[in-house]
């Protein structure tokens, strides 16, 4: 095993990726001889050279039209679209093409994409450099959607997306690349070698796409969270003495109900913490879904912190960030509703 | 049997190479002859592969396109260029220095802007990028206003919702600055073609990198242009480097960047970009070429990116060091002064005092911006207000938020309060 943060277990699957399968290749803005503006492709164009790990042009449409045709001709693509909140411009490519090209050809074509993207704020980088987009694609059928919450699960969850036969899109919360955060932005930052997630084996692992984990168990009740916010949570719950479960989803498509069900089941309340705006975010599915599977167990209504439904203000980053003091609260409405 | 193999663009030189701008062509200043204002598109194809020059290299202006402005109006363009230059230092070292959180420069390139919008008449419609600042500063925005963006103070005029440099000036008709590249390039034809649908003389311009003209809003923006004879001046600014892509990475190997007018029906003319008097020839060409309902120019100016992308990014892992020191085209704001100079119209005590003043400007600004607040010193913004302006009348479920955010914080301060308090007794 080796210390590693989220850049380095990224490039460790990239990497292992390379070497096993000579159809995987890497591409996007500056991600090859620079190695990406968060050096999550470090080296790897030096190793394997220019025709696999390649720079394109500056047009995120054109990068995931491209992993379409390549993906179509046998190759094993993982496009880099430099900032989530870029990706917009390959919308059409990934929602009208990407997502149906094995469904509309009756399963004669497909391509097994992964388009890999920084999410989330937290890094004083205002509206363009803030977002976190993933229920703008969980609405779409036929791509997967995973975020990972720590380097351990990023490597094996990115592995399991390249092996992957369908497009996957794989979000990377920035915010957490060098160390946990726990959502006090004034507390001096921790590295990934304090957190035993920081353990990554440098080979080939896999961790399954479509399973949830129990990053803490507990009785009272039950946290859904992922990304930068299972920490958060971690740190919210410690804050509010009660001995809740906290669930890190990781996939969002696939998901993983059993796990998130039995959970609630057991407990009888539920806290749902995202970053991403509120009005129609993928915590509205997962109340759907917690409230339909788990209603004859529910104690207390379910309850939702999440951003703002407003851009992520530059000025405003830490009044707009779901912080422990809103989990907080909301895990002390749910526990005291009857 | 034949074998298809992919072509990797390589730029000339990588750290620790020599730098080589051999793949420039470079003409001779006053090699180009001016066209007529209305000469059809494909009578003019030439303009896409030549460069545009005025300056030569004694400092000298010559040739068909001089359009011998009078000293004075020199003398501003100097200034201008000079006050883009100290305010991008002064904002740099607030950057380093934590007081605000990112900056742009725009070292090396201030003539573009700064002739363009001292070419461009009052009421025409800018539509700007990330390193245009000199647009602002030409159109008389005030430092103070810059800087206090920058802050997200209480005088931000996007009351703290951008990241620095995002600036936008309603009343001086420029228009929002957006992180996400292109994207402004075709507004600025639907602002052009709405302007030509109300008939009116006002005129629309906008500029991208050379790395952005590979999105695809660069072709939505030459079609509609072509399609409508839009009146706009589509500017790619060519500074060679997209972070760590050169210029091949956006298809400049092939062809120039003008040349792809022509082949919208649109004309191109590449300019030396470094050179004041060419690129304010080409922009008053371009403009009243749109005036007179001759359609939209697309302007490749020929520049190099002297600073860092942005303060988040360290040219040094990918370009050599030396790169701007041997950039042919030298440097806008002393070829300007030589050429004031030379024709006895300047001299370096008057630069001198000329810098002295302009940095006590910019520290005098500075002194002033921060009377309004920094990120970390008050005053500060409401964050109530950020709930604001995402629609024009607040929906119910925004002021549900801000009354839980508005308590939140109450809660926070009575507790924050209780604990100063406590810890006194």
């Amino acid at each position: 095993m080796a210390q590693m943060n989220m850049v380095q277990a990224i490039n460790s699957a990239l990497d292992v990726m390379l070497g096993r399968d000579p159809r995987v290749v890497v591409f996007g803005e500056d991600v090859g001889y620079f190695g990406g503006v968060f050096r999550c492709t470090d080296g790897l164009q030096r190793k394997y050279g220019e025709h696999r790990v390649l720079d394109t042009p500056i047009a995120e449409g054109g990068i995931v039209a491209a992993a379409i045709g390549m993906g179509v001709n046998g190759l094993r693509p993982v496009a880099e679209i430099q900032f989530a909140d870029y990706i917009y411009p390959a919308f059409d490519q990934i929602v009208s093409e990407l997502a149906r090209l094995r469904y509309r050809t009756a399963g004669d074509y497909c391509a097994p994409v992964t388009i890999r993207t920084p999410c989330g704020g937290g890094i004083r980088g205002g509206q363009t450099h803030s977002q976190s987009p993933e229920g703008v694609f969980t609405h779409v059928c036929g791509i997967k959607v995973v975020m990972p919450s720590n380097p351990y699960d990023a490597k094996g969850l990115l592995i399991s997306s390249i092996e992957d036969e369908d497009p996957v899109v794989f979000f990377e919360p920035k915010r957490i690349y060098n160390g946990p955060f726990d959502g006090d932005p004034h507390k001096p930052a921790v590295p990934w070698s304090t957190h035993p997630k920081g353990e990554v084996p440098e080979g080939h692992y896999a961790i399954p796409i479509g399973k949830a984990e129990v990053v803490r168990p507990g009785k009272d009740v039950t946290v859904l969270t992922y990304g930068t916010m299972v920490h958060v949570a971690e740190a919210a719950v410690r804050l509010a003495e009660v001995d809740a479960e906290i669930i890190d989803v990781r996939t969002m498509v696939p998901l993983d109900v059993d796990t998130l069900c039995t959970s609630v089941s057991k407990t009888g309340r539920c806290v749902i913490v995202h970053e991403a705006t509120r009005f129609s975010g993928f915590g509205a599915e997962l109340s759907a879904t917690v409230q339909e599977e788990c209603f004859w167990q529910l104690e207390a209504p379910i309850a939702r912190v999440t951003g703002w439904d407003t851009p992520y203000p530059h000025a405003f980053e830490w009044d707009y960030f779901p912080g422990p003091a809103r989990i907080v609260a909301a895990i002390r409405s749910v526990m005291e509703a009857r | 049997m034949t074998q298809s193999r992919l072509h990797v663009p390589h730029p000339p030189a990588r750290p620790g190479e020599k730098p080589d701008f051999s793949y420039l062509d470079i003409p001779p200043a006053g090699h180009e002859s001016r066209p007529d204002t209305l000469a059809p598109a494909h009578e003019i194809e030439r303009l896409g592969t030549g460069m545009v020059r005025v300056l030569d290299e004694q400092g000298r202006a010559v040739g068909s396109w001089n359009p011998h402005l009078e000293p004075e109006e020199l003398q501003v363009a100097l200034r201008h260029m000079l006050l883009t230059r100290h305010f991008d230092e002064r904002m740099q070292r607030m950057q380093r220095q934590g007081r605000i959180s990112f900056y742009m420069k725009s070292t090396g390139e201030e003539a573009v802007a700064v002739a363009q919008g001292m070419a461009l008449q009052p009421g025409d419609m800018l539509f700007p990028s990330y390193r245009t600042q000199g647009l602002f500063i030409v159109r008389g925005k005030s430092l103070v206003d810059l800087m206090s963006q920058c802050l997200s103070n209480t005088r931000d005029m996007c009351r703290g919702r951008q990241m620095p440099i995002m600036y936008h000036w309603a009343e001086g008709n420029i228009f929002s600055i957006s992180g996400n590249l292109a994207t402004q390039f075709p507004q600025a034809v639907g602002w052009a073609m709405a302007a030509a649908i109300k008939g009116e003389d006002r005129i629309a311009a906008s500029w991208m990198g050379e790395g952005s003209s590979a999105e695809a809003d660069f072709h939505h923006a030459l079609t509609f242009a072509a399609v409508y004879q839009a009146p706009v001046i589509l500017n790619v600014v060519n500074n060679q480097w997209a972070i760590s892509s050169f210029q091949g990475f956006a298809g400049g190997e092939r062809r120039t960047f003008a040349q792809r007018g022509p082949g919208y029906g649109i004309p191109g003319v590449r300019v030396d970009g470094n050179d004041f008097l060419a690129v304010y020839a080409v922009t008053r060409w371009a403009a009243e070429r749109a005036r007179a309902s001759g359609g939209p120019t697309l302007i490749e100016h020929v520049t190099y990116r002297a600073a860092a992308h942005s303060t988040s990014d360290d040219p040094s892992r990918y370009r050599p060091k030396e790169e701007w020191q041997a950039w042919p085209l030298g440097d806008p704001v002393k070829r300007l002064k030589e050429h004031l100079i030379g024709i006895g119209e300047w001299s370096e005590e008057r630069h001198a005092a000329l810098e002295r003043e302009l940095e006590a400007h910019v520290t005098a600004c500075w002194k002033e911006a921060v009377t309004y607040g920094t990120l970390t010193d008050g005053p500060t913004l409401d964050p109530m207000s950020m709930f604001e302006d995402v629609f024009h009348d607040m929906p119910a479920h925004l002021k549900r938020q801000r009354e839980e955010l508005r308590g939140l914080t109450a809660a926070q301060h009575a507790a924050a309060a209780a604990k100063v308090s406590g810890g006194e007794g």
